[in-house]
């Protein structure tokens, strides 16, 4: 661990809370052990006792109380996946979430600006810049939005769409468009994924192939996930279903489905959430290599 | 039976008939995709590196590698015998396995010979070796040339620089690490 590392911590944690309270959001906490996680393909959550997970994301429980008539929410809380270590996994993180009522992706790639400019000034007030790699990517220069169709065509001469049909898609984007973003010194926003790359996420209206779903990269290092949300509940149920298909073609666990949230997302108002990985951030302030670096204890430290 | 979720740095897999030390490894998990699993891998054998990506549910035969206990008898050709002295059983080596290593053979050397099932794939030496000189030059007293060193054989017939005060059949110590002079063995 980094000796500075806990106090990074502490102070982006600060910052974000601080951030979010003065623009009018309301701070939550929901239940971290739960029924169901929204089924995923790819994530596995931690099983606990007979029928309950801890959470992967607290966006079941986020979207329920935007339901119940809320606004603006955040929640900062530990989540878990199953299986996930490398240098920049734990399967134990710590999430920041946010929802906005009434708002779609836009909204919150302009929160993103927002809160990454007021981390960096509250954190570091000498340089305003994080660091990746060594590498400086300063949050106040403009910042970088391009659509993932041109980010594959421009970086790697190949279609998404084909690279998702060979299940390609992780390779080329892990090997040739994360390295070439790592070049930009600004953030970089990826926006407009395939609709099957998005399964909470609204397809956009003139085009059902793309979803409004974005990703934001410093350095190259992927540190959230925002869109405007789904709010059909029958197209929510069959995504789930499509998750649990896929789960079992590939040998994987069927998950329980969310029934309640499912229930109640016809009253789930347009908006927007987003998911912003605290570790990853605290490593990009404190210009830690890896997340070991960024956290008091990892798993084998124990 | 290992899975994608044991690999790291240090772990012994078979991979085509042949074990592989993970020199380098790391996950990766592009946002709510599938995980893949980098490594790059060194072949126990011929040394060469290879690079190779994963995904969830592949599974690796463990390198069933075993260190004993040898001694070296003799050499016919390029060929290096071993033999260890509890079972008896020998093992032969060729010159190109062993590398460096041969350098230092002198009989009844013990070392660590690593086995990958009934093959033998490297040995691992003691740290210092003493070996004697057998060919040098005669130390010229008051040489002002500046060489603070010259070439001598050992008895193996590997040659290596010595300071100038050493002499034809003195017994040397080699750090068999770095295959320098190390120090004169006194008496």
């Amino acid at each position: 661990m980094k000796i500075d590392a806990l106090w990074f911590r502490a102070h982006v944690i600060k910052a974000v809370r601080d951030f979010f309270w003065d623009r009018g959001f309301l701070e939550v906490e929901t239940p971290l052990l739960i029924p169901a996680n929204a089924p995923e393909e790819h994530i596995n959550p931690v099983i606990t006792l007979p029928s309950w997970q801890l959470q992967t994301s607290p966006e079941i429980c986020m979207k329920r109380l935007l339901c119940r008539g809320h606004q603006k929410l955040f929640q900062i809380s530990r989540c878990w996946r199953a299986d996930e270590r490398g240098l920049r996994h734990l399967s134990e993180f710590t999430m920041l979430e946010w929802y906005r009522a009434d708002a779609d992706y836009h909204t919150l790639m302009a929160d993103c600006e927002e809160l990454l400019q007021h981390v960096v000034s509250s954190c570091l007030p000498k340089d305003r810049v994080f660091r990746r790699n060594s590498a400086k990517i300063d949050p106040f220069a403009p910042w970088e939005r391009i659509r993932v169709q041109e980010a594959f065509s421009r970086f790697g001469q190949v279609s998404v769409f084909d690279c998702v049909k060979k299940g390609l898609y992780e390779e080329i984007l892990t090997t040739v468009i994360e390295p070439a973003l790592s070049q930009f010194d600004s953030p970089v926003i990826l926006m407009d994924y395939p609709a099957e790359l998005a399964a909470l996420a609204r397809t956009k209206p003139e085009n059902r192939e793309l979803a409004e779903r974005f990703e934001l990269y410093l350095g190259g290092l992927e540190l959230a996930n925002g869109f405007s949300e789904l709010t059909d509940p029958a197209e929510q149920r069959s995504r789930f279903e499509e998750a649990n298909r896929a789960r079992k073609a590939s040998g994987q666990i069927e998950l329980p489905l969310p029934e309640p949230f499912l229930k109640i997302l016809a009253a789930l108002p347009k908006s927007a959430g987003i998911a912003l990985g605290i570790d990853r951030l605290v490593m990009l302030t404190a210009g830690a290599d890896a997340i070991d670096d960024v956290v008091a204890f990892t798993p084998e430290d124990l | 039976m290992y899975t994608v979720a044991d690999l790291k740095k240090g772990l012994k897999i078979t991979l085509d008939g042949d074990p592989y030390l993970v020199v380098a490894f790391d996950f990766v998990k592009p946002g709510k995709g599938q995980a893949l699993y980098r490594t790059k891998m060194r072949n126990m054998i011929n040394g060469t590196l290879l690079d190779r990506t994963y995904r969830s549910g592949e599974t690796f035969e463990p390198a069933s590698l075993e260190e004993r206990q040898m001694e070296y008898l003799y050499k016919e050709g390029d060929h290096y015998t071993f033999m260890d002295q509890q079972t008896y059983d020998q093992v032969v080596m060729e010159e190109e396995t062993l590398g460096d290593a041969k350098n230092y053979l002198l009989e009844n050397l013990k070392v660590e010979v690593m086995l990958f099932g009934e093959k033998a794939i490297g040995i691992s030496l003691p740290n210092f070796v003493n070996l004697r000189v057998t060919a040098t030059e005669q130390w010229a007293k008051g040489d002002t040339s500046g060489n603070d060193s010259k070439p001598a054989t050992v008895e193996t017939g590997y040659v290596l620089r010595v300071p100038p005060f050493i002499e034809e059949g003195e017994l040397i110590v080699i750090d068999t690490r770095t295959g320098e002079y190390s120090t004169r063995v006194k008496g």
